[in-house]
This record gives structure tokens, C-alpha cells and sequence, in this order.
């Protein structure tokens, strides 16, 4: 649906360099990189509004490079969200139907801000809305035309994070009813990993790797898209029960995750799929089954031992892959080595679930 | 927070006697002169035809030089706003040139490009248009003098229009003379506004430049110099009351506009 042919783009110190990006239709498509690394250019250029230095922009077979951004089609919001401070809200959703019948646009913004539950807001100004409402007037403006692409700039990085995490939820949901190809800019990793169905890690002004969330975290292909996620042990499953009523409670858990062969005990918010993370100072390696109700005992063969420093890395088989950080004397302590049986305690306060 | 209340000073009490003076300078001949007309004389002045049909030529040639402005001006000042080119420095610079010439200097300077004898003279008269000696001399005397108030005022109004907002725009279907359009020219509307008046009042209170290239039909501010040249104080006295009212009314206007402009920012 996008193609980007050898882009590039340079502006004093400023260059994005040689990217090349092929994005399906109907896809969630994350950028990921940290911030100042050129995503928002990259977007503004797909949408039209900077033109690269070389290269070209393809939007669904059609090479739209010398195109100015009014004939592209695309939606794009931007992370201020940007409303125009003179028109209502209804105004605002209606602006990019002005080449409708009045019918048809009376009936698209209904339609829209029911999608988005924006109903009430209609005929608000836009001064001294909150940030999420914000949020989602924009959204409706960029999506009412129905764009042949929606490009988002760090779509909810204004909110705060309990809203974050609600919104994200919903964009996802809007997505798969709405089926829009879509590309979201972001510097957070876990939002990037929860939202898209392929995401491109960039630095620098170059895409260092694309690929399905999962793929680009277990196989990073540089020491900085490993450094960028910092997660060892990541595991996309399923929250299979969840018990709402004891949530958050410090040492107890409350719901079950499941991934393939992989059980664990964990605290979350709600069924559904989900991610676990594990970070690997967190897990407690001994060589004989301790018991313990509020933790996770995971027993496997050691596939693995790497000194890092003054700790060391310790890759287990547990059914899955589980890496875990000892210090040295623990390790010669515990007479752990290659091949040998180890046992792994992970309490479920430790077990990062979004 | 920084706290405004001092404790009064050697130094605030001699800068406060020292800006009192400068206030005073300027407020005590504008008060004097309203009061020092009397009543009679005022409504004599108004019922005057000559006066009345001067003080209309005024704020016609006025708004004529402004509506020029505004067609002339308002692309320059939003090109400056928007764009970096060659020769952009030069073009501002030009804009602020009228500032710095003496006003006769304008009227010369102007009869020497549209006097009857040279190249613009001839042009305009190929359409029946005299200028030198009649009201489009006026207007572009005004013009000439006023219209760098306006382009700085659209160009600064322009310019806190967030880019990217017209960017949106264009993203929603509209080209960039209908993002001009919507956008740009709504969302900068005050500023373009208090623009226009200042160059209007500018225009109403151009002297200089109109009386050498038409001194008949007199606009007011000649008229009130024919008239103390010619009879003296008391004739020329009610036609300035007259005037620096209007000048007035139009400058509360502006600062009606400039406050709530600053308390209404845009987002």
C-alpha cells in the first residue's frame, strides 16, 4: 500500500538516509526509534508535506513523489493534534469533507463521532477540551474522508498514562473495524509492540530493522535495537483468567498468562492478549525446587553462560528461552554449568504485563 | 515568583519625574487643543461644508490606500511569513524604507514617477487617469507612507500561525490559495485587522507627501494647514479638533483589539 523507494532526505545537519519500507494494506504499521531520529519527517514526507531530497513515495501502486499532499488521500495527525482553534468540533470532523454533499457530510460526521464517542462534543469549541477528547477529534477529522492511509505522529504520547493505556486499546479496535492502512510513530516500544502488526526500528535517519514485534525483539540484528527494547524475556500470549476484584494486591497475583507451553501467575487488568516481560535481575536461579505460593518456579537444562561484566548471563530452557542475571560467586556457589538442571522463581509483582 | 513591589528608590523616584515629563509632553497638547476649541467653533467647522467634504475625502483616500494595501500588501507579508528566497533582506528592507524618507521627499519622489510628463503620468492617463493633482495622488501618497505598517503587522500575524496547521489542511483535500483561505487568513484575522487600522490612522494623519502632489481637493490635514497659513490659529483650530478625534476613535479601536488579542491567545 506504501512504498518508500531509496528515500532521502537532508536538511543541514538534519538526513534521513536511503530508506526503503514496503507496508501492506489494511497493515498496523510502528515506527519505532528514540526521539529526534527522523520519524516525523519520514511521515510528513509519505503525506506530502516535505518533499525528499531523492527517492520516491509510492501510495497504493500510484508513485505520488511529485504529488502535492491535498491529492494524496492520506489522513495525518500529529502528536499536538493540532485543531483548528477557529471552527467547532463538528467543523474541525467536517473540514476534509468539503467536496461531499451537505447530506453526505452531515451524515459522516455522525457516523464518525459515534465510532469515537465523541457525540456530546459537537458543538463545543475546541478551547478547554482535554487532551483524550482532543485526541479523538483528530482522529475523527483525519479519518472522516476515509484516507487510503492514516498516518499517526506519536498519537498518544500527549495523554496521560492511564488514558494511554485505554486509548491505545481503542485504536486498535478502531483499526481492525476500520481496516485503514496505518502508520504510528513512536519512541515507546510497548506501545509499538501492543498496536502493530510489523514495526521498523530506526536510528539515526535509517530503518535498522523491520519486521513483526516479536521477531525484532528475540532477534534483534544490532547491539542498539537490542539496547533500545532492554528486554531479555518477552512473551507474547494470552491472559487467560483474571480476577479484577483481587487486583494489585503487592505479593499475590490475580490472573494467568498463557503462552504456548509457558504458565505463569501474574497481575493484569483484564483477559485478552497481552504481552509478559521479565527483566533478568528479576529471576531467582537455584539448583532444587523451592515452594513458594506467590511465585512462578519454571525448571529447565542451562543452554547458555556468558560473563557481562561483573554479572553473568545465564540462558535456561524452560520450555521457552529465559535469560537471567547471577552474580559470579552464585554461580559457583549454586555449581551451575552447561547442560545442568536449574530451577527459576519469578514472583508475579516482577512479571510486566501490558 | 518575582515580586513587583519594591521599596522605592533614589533611582525609581528620579526615572519616575523623568518618564512623568515625556507622558506629559505628549498628553498636555492633545488635551489642550480638544478643550481650547470652543463649542461654537466646533459645530461651525462640522456644519462647514468645505470641511465635512474634506474630512470625507480623508477617510475615503484612507480606506482606498488600505483596500490597495491589503490586495498588495497581504500576499508579500504571508510569502515573508512562510517562505525563505533570495533577496528576502532586501525586500524587508524596502518595506521599511518609507519610514525613514521625509514625507516631502515621498511627494517629490512620487511626482517624479507619476507627474504628467514621465513614464507612470503617461501610463495612467492612457486610462483617463490623472494623478498628480487629484484623489489617486492622495491615496498613493498614502499608500506609499502607510502600507509597511501593514505588511509587518499581517506578516507577524502570519507567522504565529502554526505551519502545521496548514499542513493538516492540505492533508484534508485543500489546496494551498483554500488553506490560505480558511486557515491562514482566519486564524491571523486580528492581527490583519489592528494592521489595517494602524495604516488607516497613518493615512488620515499623512501631511508631507500629499500636500506637493495634491494640494487640491484638500484632504484634512491640508486644509488645516491652508487654513492657519492663510486666516490663523482660531480658523485652523476646530478642523484639527475634527480630526484628532477621528484619529482617536480609530486608535481605541486598536487597542480594543491588541488587549483582547493578548488575553484571547491562540492555542
Amino acid at each position: 500500500m506504501i512504498r518508500l523507494v531509496d528515500l532521502s532526505f537532508t536538511v543541514g545537519a538534519f538526513e534521513l538516509r536511503s530508506v526503503n519500507l514496503e507496508i501492506e494494506r489494511g497493515e498496523y504499521f510502528a515506527i519505532l526509534g528514540p526521539t529526534g531520529v527522523g520519524k516525523t519527517k519520514l511521515l510528513e514526507i509519505i503525506a506530502g508535506l516535505q518533499s525528499p531530497t531523492s527517492g520516491n513515495v509510492w501510495i497504493a501502486d500510484e508513485n505520488v513523489t511529485a504529488l502535492p499532499p491535498e491529492r494524496r488521500h492520506v489522513g495525518f495527525m500529529y502528536q499536538d493534534y493540532l485543531l483548528f482553534p477557529h471552527l467547532t468540533v463538528r467543523k474541525n470532523i467536517m473540514f476534509g469533507l468539503h467536496d461531499k454533499p451537505k447530506l453526505e457530510r452531515l451524515r459522516r460526521v455522525d457516523e464518525v463521532s459515534q465510532l469515537l464517542g465523541i457525540e456530546d462534543l459537537l458543538d463545543r469549541q475546541v478551547k478547554g477540551l482535554s487532551g483524550g477528547e482532543q485526541q479523538r477529534i483528530a482522529l475523527a477529522r483525519a479519518i472522516a474522508p476515509q484516507p487510503r492511509v492514516l498516518l499517526l505522529d506519536e498519537p498518544l504520547s500527549a495523554l496521560d498514562p492511564q488514558n494511554r493505556r485505554a486509548v491505545r486499546r481503542e485504536m486498535t479496535a478502531l483499526h481492525a473495524q476500520l481496516g485503514t492502512t496505518t502508520v504510528h510513530v513512536t519512541h515507546d516500544f510497548e506501545e509499538a509492540l501492543v498496536v502493530a502488526d510489523r514495526l521498523a526500528v530506526m536510528n539515526e535517519g535509517a530503518i535498522v530493522q523491520i519486521g513483526p514485534p516479536e521477531e525484532v525483539v528475540h532477534k534483534p540484528n544490532s547491539a542498539f535495537v537490542a539496547d533500545f527494547f532492554g528486554v531479555e524475556n518477552l512473551f507474547k500470549g494470552e491472559i487467560v483468567r483474571c480476577d479484577s476484584a483481587l487486583s494489585s494486591t503487592s505479593e499475590a497475583y490475580n490472573a494467568i498468562f498463557k503462552s504456548g507451553a509457558l504458565q505463569l501467575s501474574v497481575i493484569a487488568e483484564r483477559e485478552g492478549p497481552a504481552y509478559a516481560a521479565i527483566r533478568p535481575e528479576d529471576i531467582v536461579v537455584s539448583n532444587e525446587l523451592t515452594h513458594s505460593s506467590a511465585m512462578n518456579n519454571l525448571s529447565g537444562s542451562i543452554v547458555a553462560i556468558e560473563a557481562t561484566g561483573p554479572l553473568v548471563r545465564l540462558t535456561a530452557d524452560v520450555g521457552v528461552r529465559l535469560v537471567a542475571l547471577l552474580t559470579r560467586q552464585s554461580i559457583v556457589a549454586l555449581k551451575l554449568d552447561i547442560a545442568a538442571q536449574a530451577y527459576f522463581s519469578i514472583k508475579a509483582a516482577a512479571i510486566h504485563i501490558f | 515568583m518575582r515580586t513587583d513591589v519594591k521599596r522605592p528608590s533614589v533611582l525609581a523616584v528620579m526615572f519616575s519625574v523623568l518618564g512623568a515629563t515625556i507622558v506629559l509632553f505628549i498628553l498636555a497638547p492633545i488635551v489642550r487643543m480638544i478643550f481650547a476649541g470652543s463649542y461654537g467653533g466646533l459645530a461651525e467647522a462640522l456644519s462647514s461644508s468645505e470641511v465635512r467634504s474634506s474630512i470625507a475625502l480623508t477617510m475615503i483616500c484612507a480606506l482606498l490606500a488600505t483596500l490597495t494595501g491589503m490586495v498588495l500588501g497581504l500576499p508579500l507579508a504571508y510569502l515573508l511569513a512562510r517562505r525563505s528566497f533570495f533577496g528576502k533582506r532586501f525586500i524587508e528592507a524596502v518595506i521599511d524604507v518609507p519610514v525613514v524618507i521625509p514625507h516631502p521627499v515621498v511627494g517629490i519622489a512620487l511626482l517624479l514617477v507619476f507627474g504628467r510628463q514621465f513614464f507612470g503620468g503617461q501610463f495612467f492617463s492612457k486610462f483617463g487617469v490623472t494623478i498628480v493633482g487629484d484623489i489617486p495622488g492622495i491615496v498613493l501618497a498614502m499608500l506609499f507612507v502607510s502600507v509597511s505598517l501593514l505588511i509587518n503587522a499581517a506578516r507577524d500575524g502570519f507567522e504565529r500561525v502554526d505551519p502545521r496547521l496548514e499542513g493538516v489542511a492540505n492533508t484534508l483535500g485543500y489546496g494551498p490559495l483554500r488553506t490560505f483561505i480558511r486557515v491562514s487568513l482566519p486564524l491571523s484575522w486580528r492581527a490583519l485587522l489592528s494592521g489595517a487600522i494602524m495604516m488607516w490612522a497613518r493615512a488620515i494623519s499623512e501631511f508631507g507627501s500629499i500636500v506637493i502632489i495634491t494640494y487640491n481637493p484638500k484632504v484634512a490635514s491640508v486644509l488645516i494647514y491652508d487654513r492657519f497659513t492663510t486666516y490663523g490659529l482660531t480658523y485652523a483650530l476646530p478642523v484639527a479638533i475634527v480630526l484628532v478625534l477621528i484619529c482617536l476613535c480609530g486608535f481605541a479601536l486598536l487597542r480594543g483589539i491588541n488587549v483582547r488579542a493578548d488575553r484571547v491567545r491562540i492555542i
